[in-house]
């Protein structure tokens, strides 16, 4: 891994950022903290890190301003990190410009696998033209997608869509991003027409369409695709 | 030259209002024809024929064919309402069942003969009133009528054909119509028509013919109907100038001004004001200067009528008062920028001859400087009172004449002894006194008896030759005729005077009544006093029993608020909602449902009405006067409790805004401070469990323990919150469109992850819609069901999940392989805290009820059943929108 990367934690809570301290310390990186928005903006500034770990209800500003803030001179991935009932709230970050979210309380192993993909997804990619997830196989440079070797023929947005996804895999998406990236700003109130999509890219990839493995749901916020290794 | 066709912003704003107000109502159409017989039904029913040909859903209100045959045979095709029986005074009338047709709701009713009077115990006693009802219900109307039904043409008509005409319609219902269509044809078609017997019957026809439908009249009709459409053209096609903003001959703003007294001939300056007026595209004004002289009944109800029927052809009314006739004419005119007057010509057949006054016309016409005045024959003018020495109405009481002689003589008899000491000039001096004192307790009638009988007793009693009436000295016969004079001006002047305070009192006593109320409604602090307040005031200026309905918000019905008088009979409720639903005072004195005994109002505000107001009085006909002091009361009263009702909206707003921020903040404290430490532990506990540092066996065991404890914490601290968040009222569902198999598949992956041992099979039916809900909320009611089924079915719990839908609904069911639970208990499941048996544990009690409370407000229902094959089944009803 070569240096270790730093993670500032945006927190109020002590007890919040010590465990988070103690975990990701565990893991290999290295954890700057801030409790309130004040002191986090220019830690942002100074310790230049890799991602942050933000948290919505912070004592002197909204998570979501401070967010806006950092996006204004910064691409760091953000991760937010809330409490449950609050999907408008996360909604609204994740299309501020936030890269993922998760709930408190939060599994250590799942957080750490959140802080993987977002930091992967930081990174300037070399784009492999095949990608591969469980038995899927999609060939970019020809736009063939075979599931089990067999040719599944996908309509062009269908296709759009699932090139957004695996661009995307891990990460959770809005409706609002797929809106706007595969039909553009005045769509973005139809959210029915990606649930057709969706539910159809499901019907011809997924094993079970109806317990979908690698287009899972996020209630209330989007979707996101697993890589099922 | 742009600019002057254009507009002004007010004008515009009146234009869209109008356009929207029509857009709301159903759409007038008028047949007018001259006569009988031109055709106007059966054109009428032609069209309707028509739009039902066309799929319009067309309705026969009422018409009469008076058996033409090729009408009836029209009439065959379409749906006829039938007509409504209303017993009166032993004779069974049919009137057009208004109701059916507003319960109906049909998009086109023909109704005919517009002028047609309705028989009493109607709801309306004109059948054009019904007509307004229905436009203003959104139902098209195709209605027909003859011009000589006109208000304004009446008299003309009756004039021309020496018929009287009783069954008139106002000439407002022409400008309300969107469209007129004129049916015309010759006078000698039409003769022909009638000898060929296609209008009346062959007995009828002869005396018809003699004696109205003489070519004369006819021709005399026909040119008033086409006038009549052609004034209508006109003003169409100005009106589309003036949208347009095509620039044309423009007119200035015209304003005229007619006097109205309770003279006969007023009704008809009224109508002929009315006729300028419109052609003259002017607005027009009907003045009534009250003066200090009082009217008789009579007068008073022939004064009510004219200006009923000012206001019914669309005058603005306006009421004065002054000494003098002229001066009021004048002075309104020059308030209101009048540009013409109209007057009728007088014809002055007074009492007195015109000594002292020049007659009104001329004074008008000297008076009003650069208004325009129009001179109309026909007006009498003398009725009217306008003289300054008018004669005061002798209506005294017998008593009254002889007390005030007796005074008289009393005087006289108490002087007579000294007549010789105090001479007798000084005696004319005292007996002058004396009338001109009578005044302050007797009216005109006996004070002028005694102006004349003093001077008639000096004379016979004190001027010397005394006994006798004869006068020997010049000075003294100068004298007594001076006496004469000045003890009856002296009287009649005071009188006047008395009259004038009297009527200024009047005036007085209305102001203050007002101002009492506006004070006492300014005082109230809340909604019932404000009621109190207008029920006390209404109760003691107009000597009435008084009613106050008002709108009960929450079950949108008119309820009583003075509970001394809960109980009128339904009928009178009836008119309270008719005129609480049409937003227009009805009842008693009015033309809308007159037999009702009480008149009721609206209450209404400057924003919206809240209620009805009813006032039940003892006189048998209501003055204009009256009238308008009740109308201001109305208007106060509805404006105050307007101001309560917003005040209370307003209020409770805040309080509720207050109380939600609050809430917010003290329910987001408590639940970051509970949710905290579990976060901590349970962030630590896993870490611990999956990372390879190194823990024994025993030692993650008890991790084990500690990590599933907190999961179960968590679930409990969640559930309270829900509940809370439930029961505080405040929680809205943020719903949005969602695809089951979504939810489902979110569902079951959580179970999955909580690892307890299961099966849960799920089976949606094809082509499920996509549904209206909130996604998280109605995860967790399902999470919560499914938990509850876990719990209570074991060892080997199966758990099968079925959706399907129907056109309004979806349904969930979720049912479990347990033993169900007994069936006394099922009702309670959903309560709070209620548990079937203490010794399953790990439930908290509140899950069901949560997961009702979601269901709830999502306005779907939930219930628990036992299945015949065991086990228990929840099934869920959410509506599809």
């Amino acid at each position: 891994m070569g240096i270790a990367e730093n993670i500032l934690v945006i927190d109020d809570e002590i007890q919040i950022r010590r465990l988070l301290k103690i975990t990701l310390e565990n893991s290999g990186y290295k954890v700057f903290e801030a409790a309130d928005a004040k002191s986090g903006l220019p830690e942002v500034a100074n310790c230049r890190p890799s991602l942050i770990l933000l948290d919505l209800g912070l004592p002197d500003e909204d998570g979501i301003s401070l967010l806006k803030k950092v996006r204004e001179f910064s691409e760091t991935p953000v991760i937010i990190l809330s409490v449950r009932n609050s999907e408008n709230a996360i909604i609204e970050a994740l299309d501020s410009g936030a890269d993922d979210y998760i709930t408190k309380p939060f599994n250590s192993g799942e957080l750490l696998a959140r802080i993987r993909t977002s930091l992967r997804h930081s990174q300037p990619e070399q784009r492999n033209p095949v990608y591969k997830n469980g038995n899927i196989t999609v060939d970019f440079s020809t736009r063939e997608v075979k599931k089990k070797n067999q040719i599944i023929k996908l309509t062009a947005t269908e296709f759009s869509i699932l090139s957004l996804f695996v661009r995307n895999e891990g990460k959770v998406l809005t409706y609002n991003y797929f809106l706007k990236e595969i039909w553009g700003r005045q769509y973005s109130d139809e959210t029915q027409y990606l649930r057709v999509f969706v539910a159809a890219l499901r019907k011809k990839l997924e094993d079970n369409p109806s317990r979908p493995k690698i287009f899972i749901t996020e209630s209330g916020v989007g979707y996101r695709m697993i890589s099922v290794e | 030259m742009e600019e002057q066709s254009r507009l002004n912003p007010d004008e515009l704003l009146a234009r869209i209002k109008l356009n929207e107000q029509k857009e709301k109502k159903g759409k007038l159409k008028i047949y007018i024809g001259m006569c009988a017989g031109v055709g106007k039904t059966f054109s009428m029913l032609q069209d309707a024929s028509k739009a039902g040909g066309r799929g319009t859903d067309v309705l026969i209100g009422y018409v009469e064919t008076h058996g033409r045959a090729e009408t009836e045979f029209l009439l065959f095709h379409l749906p006829q309402l039938p007509r409504k029986k209303i017993e009166y005074k032993g004779f069974v009338l049919e009137e057009m069942d208004i109701d059916t047709i507003l319960d109906k709701r049909p998009k086109l009713v023909v109704v005919d003969e517009l002028a047609h009077t309705n028989a009493p115990g109607s709801r309306h006693n004109k059948r054009y009133l019904d007509v307004i009802e229905l436009i203003e219900n959104g139902i098209d109307v195709l209605t027909a009528v003859n011009v000589q039904h006109i208000e304004s043409l009446a008299d003309t008509v009756s004039k021309i054909t020496g018929v009287i005409i009783s069954e008139t319609v106002p000439d407002s219902i022409l400008d309300a119509a969107d469209e007129i269509e004129l049916i015309d044809i010759s006078p000698d078609e039409l003769i022909q028509r009638l000898n060929d017997g296609k209008v009346y019957t062959a007995d009828k026809t002869k005396n018809a013919v003699d004696n109205f439908f003489r070519k004369g009249n006819l021709s005399a009709l026909r040119e008033m109907a086409l006038r009549l459409a052609a004034d209508r053209v006109d003003k169409q096609v100005r009106y589309y100038m003036q949208e347009n903003r095509i620039p044309g001959p423009w007119k200035s703003t015209q304003r005229i001004l007619i006097g109205i007294g309770p003279s006969p001939n007023s009704a008809d300056l009224v109508r002929w004001a009315r006729r300028i007026a419109y052609t003259m595209e002017a607005s027009w004004i009907a003045v009534n200067v009250e003066t200090s002289h009082p009217l008789d009944e009579k007068q008073k109800k022939l004064l009510n009528k004219n200006l009923e029927l000012a206001k019914e052809l669309g005058a603005e009314v306006i009421t004065t008062s002054d000494t003098d006739i002229v001066k009021g004419i004048i002075r309104v005119a020059k308030n209101e920028n009048a540009t013409h007057i109209v007057i009728g010509k007088s014809q002055n057949k007074g009492f007195f001859p015109r000594l002292f006054q020049k007659d009104i016309v001329d004074r008008i016409l000297t008076e009003s400087g650069q208004i325009d005045v129009y001179v109309v024959s026909g007006d009498n003018y003398e009725n009217k009172t306008g003289k300054i020495f008018a004669f005061p109405k002798l209506q005294s009481g017998f008593y009254k004449y002889l007390s005030s002689s007796l005074i008289v003589i009393f005087v006289a008899a108490i002087c007579y002894p000294f007549s010789d000491t105090l001479g007798y000039q000084t005696v004319a001096l005292i007996l002058l006194f004396v009338v001109s004192m009578l005044p302050l307790i007797f009216g005109p009638g006996p004070v002028l008896l005694s102006a004349i009988l003093s001077p008639v007793l000096w004379n016979y009693f004190f001027v010397p030759p005394k006994f006798t009436l004869f006068i020997s000295r010049t000075e003294d016969i100068l004298m007594f005729i001076m006496f004469l004079i000045i003890a009856t001006v002296t009287g009649i002047l005071t009188t006047k005077i008395r009259q004038r305070e009297k009527s200024v009192l009047l005036r007085e006593e209305r102001a203050v009544a007002l101002y009492n109320l506006a004070d006492d409604l300014s005082k109230s602090k809340d909604l019932d006093e404000v009621i109190g307040q207008s029920v006390k005031n209404l109760n003691k200026v107009f000597n009435s029993e008084v009613i106050f309905l008002l709108l009960d918000s929450k079950t949108k019905k008119l309820v009583f608020t003075n509970p001394e008088m809960s109980s009128i009979s339904e009928k009178e409720f009836s008119v309270a909602q008719w005129v609480f639903t049409n937003r227009k005072k009805a009842g008693h004195y009015t033309e809308s449902l007159p037999f009702a005994e009480f008149i009721y109002y609206p209450l209404l505000g400057p924003r919206d009405i809240y209620g009805v107001v009813g006032i039940k009085m003892e006189d048998d006909i209501l003055y204009r006067e009256k009238e308008t002091l009740i109308d201001n009361f109305i208007k106060q009263s509805g404006a105050a409790v307007e101001r309560e009702i917003l005040n209370k909206t307003a209020n409770k707003a805040l309080l509720l805004e207050e109380s939600e921020k609050l809430y917010k903040t003290l329910f987001d404290s408590i639940s970051h401070e509970l949710k905290i430490p579990i976060a901590a532990i349970m962030g630590a506990s896993s870490y611990l469990l999956q990372s390879d540092s190194e823990i024994n066996e025993t030692q993650k065991q008890l991790l084990n323990e500690v990590h599933t404890a907190t999961i179960r914490l968590n679930r409990l601290v969640e559930n309270l919150l829900d509940m809370a968040r439930l029961e505080s009222g405040m929680l809205v569902p943020n719903i949005k469109e969602c695809d089951i198999n979504d939810l489902f598949s979110v569902v079951l992956d959580y179970f999955e992850k909580e690892k307890s041992s299961h099966d849960i099979s799920v089976e949606v039916q094809e082509y499920f819609p996509f549904i209206n809900i909130d996604f998280t909320l109605i995860e967790t009611a399902l999470k919560n069901l499914i938990h509850n089924a876990l719990r209570y079915a074991v060892p080997n719990p199966k758990i099968s999940i079925q959706a399907f839908f129907d056109d309004k609904n979806i349904y969930i069911t979720i049912s479990d392989n347990g033993k169900g639970i007994p069936e006394e208990h099922l009702e309670h499941i959903f309560d709070k805290f209620y548990r079937v048996d203490n010794k399953i544990s790990g439930g908290t009690g509140l899950g069901l009820s949560i997961a009702k409370g979601i269901i709830e407000i999502h306005k779907g229902t939930i219930s628990a059943s036992n299945k015949v094959s065991g086990g228990l089944k929840f099934n869920i009803k959410l509506q599809r929108m």
